[in-house]
């Protein structure tokens, strides 16, 4: 193994001895679920009352069912993803095996990468059991695939932004509540610069703002419009986080 | 294997470590000592790489902490202060962790886990959670993942705290049985340590060395005269006349308690023989006649005492013996 797989395999069984996973993946799916059953009921009142005033009902589940669960799992994954991600470095820093893994012959890359890549199969273990939803309303009715598709790609790639500002923030304190915080603020704020961005119009510094919120991004994946800008705003975003963690575990020697 | 060159470390304004040069030989055991706050921890933490000096060099086995940090480290086992185990996993799990994360795979890493579980007497834990675990064994785990990938050159930051005394010894005793084979560089605040397993010892104080010598050669170089304690019962009036008369006596001081005297004399001569048979013969009732030689003790809280007063950088040799005899009034009782 190299010392990257080594690395992760080392910080999946750390998560997976402690009890967060297990509290905070339960949470994920019960509210996920919770929501999607709002919706599904919801939609089969709304079918229901249309077949009594007009006798027959074009119900489309695309629309009312998955586009509101995608909007909604966003807020989730916002409360969640920065309790999985607040222990990555704040832990070591605070247990004093900052030091050992420093010392140890890997790179500061391989480090960085090592964790988010640990946090982010999680993630994505986690949302795969979501699948399950999809996969139960398709024994029943039909709809449209391909939006569903796109709109896993939005959460995929919206969990990793999430989840590299949580990284992030992990790597500013020792404290991990502290680093929790920071990354909800970080979150709110990209969240908030949508609206922002709206009240300032259609003006050149408005379109800048509101490009810089992961709000617009994910809707046009949600909606099931795969557009190259959208996966560079994610990639960059990304990149930019994990260089910023980079240059801040780097400048904790230099201190 | 270790070559440390005028290295300085600054934190703002305050100065952790003030052009600090020495150099560990192959299978050489350095003992780095001093109070706390000197400088020790820094100082190791330059060496393995974790930060980089404000101003020198420091190699490790011809290898550039601040240009090849990865060979360096590969290099190196270091025990930092507090033992740096991830209390969620099992002894076994963490060694094989650390082995895999400095390159070992397979059977060499099965040789090496069993080899340090052995060495280290963690075989009744070797299945539990490090959390679970006491003060000495994590730190024994720490041991232990500091040799596991058999480096070269071990950097061990006060590796017996937290340790019982027999726990203690078996360290040491496996810190000498390291010497000639690996370099190590152990820090403590505890004398004792340092003469049982070092050969050589490094006095830092306030950032700065101010004594490097073989733990011997220290307490020699540091005093120009030997001191003898006396105890007699039936001294006469003029006791102290009749001693000086003896070939070597320089000095005899009154030395608490009537009866009790201390005599200073020539270095290098030991005149107890002739002592002896005069207060004997002279029948002055002798019950007590030790030499009492200076200890790294002496020499160590002499110069981290007096260090204000030393030259800088002119090294041990300058190391003044002017004050030895006050601090050696209150030493018998």
């Amino acid at each position: 193994m190299t010392p990257v797989n080594t690395l992760i395999a080392k910080e999946l069984r750390s998560y997976f001895v402690s009890p967060v996973v297990y509290v905070v993946g339960a949470v994920f799916l019960l509210i996920v679920g919770l929501l999607a059953y709002i919706y599904i009921v919801f939609t089969g009142a709304q079918a229901i009352q249309l077949m009594q005033v007009q006798g027959q009902a074009q119900i489309n589940l695309n629309d009312l069912v998955f586009r509101n669960l995608f909007s909604s799992i966003r807020f989730v994954l916002l409360l969640v993803l920065p309790i999985l991600t607040m222990r990555l470095f704040a832990e070591e820093k605070k247990l004093r095996t900052f030091e050992f893994l420093m010392t140890s012959p890997i790179g500061l890359n391989e480090i960085v990468a090592g964790k988010f890549v640990s946090v982010f199969v999680l993630f994505l273990g986690l949302l795969g059991l979501t699948g399950l939803i999809p996969l139960t309303l398709a024994l029943f009715s039909d709809f449209d695939w391909y939006p569903i598709f796109t709109g896993y790609l939005g959460l995929v790639l919206l969990g990793a932004l999430f989840l590299s500002v949580g990284v992030l923030a992990s790597a500013l304190t020792e404290n991990q509540i502290v680093a929790a915080f920071v990354s909800f603020g970080l979150l709110l704020f990209l969240w908030l610069l949508a609206g922002i961005g709206t009240l300032l119009g259609d003006t050149a510094v408005g379109q800048v703002v509101s490009y810089l919120s992961f709000m617009e991004h994910y809707d046009h994946l949600v909606r099931g419009l795969i557009d190259t800008r959208d996966l560079v705003y994610f990639a960059s975003a990304l990149i930019l986080m994990l260089f910023l963690t980079h240059r801040v575990v780097d400048s904790t020697r230099w201190k | 294997m270790i070559d440390v060159q005028q290295i300085t470390k600054r934190y703002g304004q305050h100065t952790a470590i003030d052009r600090v040069t020495f150099s560990v030989a192959k299978g050489e055991v350095l003992a780095f000592l001093g109070p706390n706050g000197a400088g020790k921890t820094t100082t190791m933490r330059i060496l393995t790489c974790f930060m980089p000096p404000t101003e020198g060099r420091a190699t490790v086995a011809g290898f550039d902490c601040l240009d090849q940090p990865l060979e360096v480290k590969r290099r190196i086992g270091y025990l930092p202060e507090t033992p740096p185990v991830y209390q969620e996993l099992t002894v076994d799990e963490y060694l094989r962790f650390v082995g895999r994360l400095r390159g070992l795979a397979g059977a060499m890493l099965t040789t090496a886990m069993s080899r340090e579980i052995e060495r280290l007497g963690l075989g009744s834990v070797q299945h539990r959670l490090i959390g679970n675990l006491s003060r000495g064994y994590r730190q024994r785990v720490g041991l232990a993942q500091a040799l596991i990938h058999d480096p070269p050159v071990l950097i061990l930051d006060e590796p017996t705290v937290g340790l019982d005394p027999k726990q203690i010894i078996e360290i040491r005793e496996l810190i000498k049985s390291l010497a000639g084979s690996h370099s190590v560089i152990l820090s403590t605040h505890i004398l004792p340590e340092a003469t049982a397993v070092c050969q050589r010892v490094v006095i830092i104080s306030s950032g700065r060395i101010v004594a490097e010598d073989t733990p011997d050669r220290l307490s020699t170089r540091l005093r120009h005269s030997e001191k003898i304690a006396l105890t007699l019962t039936r001294a006469p009036a003029d006791v102290e006349a009749q001693l000086r008369q003896v070939d070597g006596v320089l000095q005899v001081h009154a030395n608490g308690p009537a009866g009790h005297f201390l005599l200073e004399t020539q270095l290098g001569k030991d005149v107890r023989e002739n002592i002896a048979r005069l207060t004997v013969t002279s029948n002055w009732g002798l019950v007590e006649l030790k030499l009492i030689s200076m200890t790294l003790e002496d020499v160590f809280l002499k110069l981290t005492r007096h260090e204000e007063g030393l030259p800088q950088n002119t090294g041990p040799a300058t190391a003044p013996a002017g004050d030895v005899n006050r601090k050696g009034m209150d030493v018998p009782s």
